[in-house]
């Protein structure tokens, strides 16, 4: 089979929150049966078809790289963490549903996520805060995902459901609960399944089709459409 | 003897003020605080003018509310502490735990709050006797009663199977560890075989055994770790070029990782596009299947997943290395600051501290010694006979060893939290977090109680005689030979730890 394109997307999140188990759920439809703790960075690879049904249909690689570690760690852990940040086109947030703490959490994930990636340009931003201003023109597609949703008893439910579309809607991304132990979930032709698959869908769009539908040539020629077209490729 | 003479000749503060008309009480067993608590009470007790009744009545209502009001204030401190410091990743979902450590930690500082008042005799002697007695059977209840079964009962809520009956099997474990730790004290000479089964002695001398071997294993260790993390003496050089030839690496590797999925990956989904399912053999005539027809690609995919296995393991083992490097590199940048420079001083000076102590510690064990005196009554006898300073040796040994004492205290109780947090972050997940918590209150409680045992050996003789009077008749010297050894086992095992770490890791380093 000839070499697919890839795109990277990066899974982020507090420890313990099921990143592992989804990442396998996502990439080979099988509930991982012994989690446990993700020392560095784990990779896995799911095969995607952009544009599923349609004419121009293709098929890309995704690599998802899950982060272990904690947000709060010390700075040197951060800096070895950093190394993983490079060209990422994606980022999907995982959160417990069961742990405010890990939902709060995500955005200073996000933070730790882009300001490496802004390095490029040579502007750092160095304020903690969360400011929904400073990332409105983030380009990078951004999925919320809240896990154990089966923990969560059925009274509750809506009140949790509210306060991460709350979430969602602050980093302005698609949001999706669900249980990592349950296929089910993100079966073919659920509401869930259509989300991830447009989700997917925009990061590849984001990283190899410009805004008027043509593709950017497969390799690294970026640099040349750096200066005179649109500003959604400075990032690279 | 010489200190008497020393008395007569400078007058003693607390003489010939406002007691000079009173009779002298008889001469009690402690003289200094005595005197002092008797003076404050007289003053506190002037509005009760009706005899001595109502009077120590009502100081000792008053003594009580202010023993109260501290352990409100510990219990508060101990209460953020959970929230702002251990639990800051966590939700707190059963509140009991919260409650149980910080009226563990608010019990364990009023004992220390009782040695420093004892020290400078506030509050009415008697009223303090009381708060002692009262205190230390409030927490051995908690720590033999209370802890323990809640540790069982979230350990058991853990475990789905039994979930049904937790509260049998809780006690069930609450059983199991009751009869561990009687069992503990047989081994150990720590008893006279007149008291009875169910006294305070016989529950303290086990919570001592096991709070002094901890004790002694953290201080063994932190003398040892102190020195060899403040001097940059033992800091390896680490430069720039290092830490990017390794991420190299870890990234060349990850990519090798990436590239190896893929195949796996596609060739899956070829054979899910073909028809042919590789699902695992099911069944008895699954298996036999198996055998007879090998789908092809399999082995070739079973061989790349054993090295993507060894790749991954690789990766990781790379990347706690890039950790270190950075962690390395970080310190050696704040070892040339002032601070760093100030903690590189310090660290000479306790590398010097350490090995005194090692040494002392084996003088100990060899010469079978127990010291009698205090440091401070020792410092100021030396003072005194050799140097011939003359000073107010009660009023100095008093504030000496409330300085000396408190330090102690509250140094311990400082490093005794930060270790308990780091160790907490380490290992705790969201799972198990309750319990972890639970076990670190545990540790703190004995931890704290084997201090006060520990922290008779620094007073003067005088103060000295309320634990002994509280905690009843334990065989002190046997828990301060106990700490020698294990200290010095401790402080042993971490040079050897510590030495073989430091030499394997430039060896690793140099592999590249």
């Amino acid at each position: 089979m000839a070499a697919l394109d890839r795109v990277k997307v990066l899974v982020l999140g507090d420890s313990g929150v099921g990143k592992s188990s989804l990442v396998h759920l996502l990439c080979h439809n099988q509930v991982l049966g012994n989690p446990s703790w993700t020392v560095g960075c784990s990779v896995d690879v799911r095969i995607h078809d952009y544009k599923e049904g349609t004419p121009e249909e293709k098929t890309y690689y995704i690599e998802l790289w899950d982060v272990g570690g904690s947000v709060g760690s010390a700075t040197s852990v951060k800096s070895t963490r950093a190394v993983f940040y490079n060209s990422l086109n994606g980022i999907i947030l995982v959160h417990d549903l069961t742990n405010k703490k890990s939902s709060q959490n995500l955005y200073r994930w996000t933070l730790e996520a882009l300001n490496r990636d802004v390095a490029p340009t040579g502007v750092l931003v160095t304020n903690g805060d969360y400011d929904r201003e400073q990332f409105a023109d983030n380009q990078i597609p951004l999925l919320v995902i809240g896990t154990k949703l089966d923990q969560i008893p059925e009274t509750k439910r809506n009140e949790v459901l509210t306060r991460t579309a709350f979430l969602a809607e602050d980093f302005n991304a698609e949001e999706i609960n669900l249980d990592c132990t349950n296929p089910r979930y993100l079966a073919a032709g659920s509401s869930n399944a259509v989300k991830l698959s447009r989700f997917f869908d925009k990061v590849i769009e984001k990283r190899y089709f410009l805004r008027d539908g043509s593709q950017i040539p497969g390799f690294s020629e970026r640099k040349r459409f750096g200066g005179g077209t649109l500003k959604s490729l400075h990032y690279d | 003897m010489r200190r008497r003479h020393v008395l007569r000749h400078s007058p003693h503060p607390y003489q010939g003020r406002g007691a000079a008309s009173r009779p002298r009480p008889a001469p009690s067993p402690l003289p200094g605080p005595a005197r002092c608590s008797q003076r404050r009470e007289d003053g506190a007790g002037s509005g009760a003018a009706a005899g001595g009744g109502a009077g120590s009545a009502m100081s000792f209502l008053i003594d009580s509310a202010i023993m109260v009001t501290s352990q409100v204030l510990f219990f508060g401190f101990g209460w953020l502490f959970f929230m702002r410091k251990l639990f800051k990743d966590y939700e707190v979902r059963q509140y009991v735990v919260q409650v149980i450590f910080s009226v563990t930690f608010a019990f364990s500082c009023t004992m220390f709050e009782l040695i420093i008042f004892e020290i400078l005799g506030v509050l009415n002697s008697s009223s303090r006797y009381f708060h002692w007695k009262l205190n230390l059977c409030v927490i051995l209840l908690i720590l033999v009663f209370m802890v323990p079964f809640y540790i069982g009962y979230f350990v058991v809520s853990n475990i789905r199977l039994l979930h049904r009956q937790k509260l049998l099997f809780a006690c069930v474990l609450w059983l199991t560890f009751m009869y561990f730790f009687w069992k503990l004290g047989d081994p150990f000479p720590i008893l006279s075989p007149k008291h009875g089964i169910l006294s305070i002695e016989q529950l303290i001398s086990r919570v001592g055994v096991i709070g002094v071997t901890l004790m002694a294993l953290l201080s063994g260790f932190g003398a040892v770790n102190c020195p060899y993390t403040y001097m940059s003496y033992f800091l390896r050089n680490v430069t720039d070029a290092d830490i990017l030839a390794l991420e190299r690496r870890l990234l060349q590797t990850m990519d090798m990782i990436v590239s190896k999925k893929k195949r796996i990956a596609v060739a899956h989904r070829t054979m899910f596009q073909r028809g042919e399912v590789h699902n695992k053999p099911t069944g008895f005539w699954g298996m036999i299947k198996s055998v007879t027809t090998s789908v092809a690609g399999s082995e070739n995919l079973s061989l790349i997943q054993q090295e993507v296995d060894a790749l991954e393991e690789l990766s990781q083992q790379l990347f706690l290395e890039t950790a270190d490097l950075h962690a390395t590199k970080e310190r050696i940048e704040y070892s040339k600051t002032f601070q760093g420079k100030y903690f590189n001083f310090l660290g000479y000076f306790f590398s010097i501290y350490c090995v005194w102590k090692i040494f002392m510690a084996t003088i100990n064990i060899v010469f079978d010694r127990v010291g009698k005196t205090d440091p401070v009554t020792r410092g100021i006898e030396i003072t005194v006979n050799y140097l011939g300073i003359q000073f107010d040796v009660k009023f100095w040994s008093q504030h000496i060893s409330f300085i000396l004492v408190g330090i102690i205290i509250v140094t311990s109780i400082r490093g005794l939290l930060i270790t308990l947090t780091k160790f907490f972050y380490a290992i705790s997940s969201s799972k198990s977090s309750n319990v972890i918590v639970l076990l670190l209150a545990q540790i703190m409680g004995m931890y704290f109680v084997s201090s006060v045992l520990l922290i008779r050996m620094s007073m003067p003789l005088e103060y000295r005689t309320i634990i002994t009077e509280v905690l009843g008749e334990l065989q002190f010297n046997f828990y301060h030979r106990w700490f020698d050894v294990i200290f010095l086992v401790s402080a042993l095992s971490s040079i050897l730890f510590l030495y073989l770490a430091h030499k394997q890791a430039p060896e690793k380093h140099m592999a590249l």
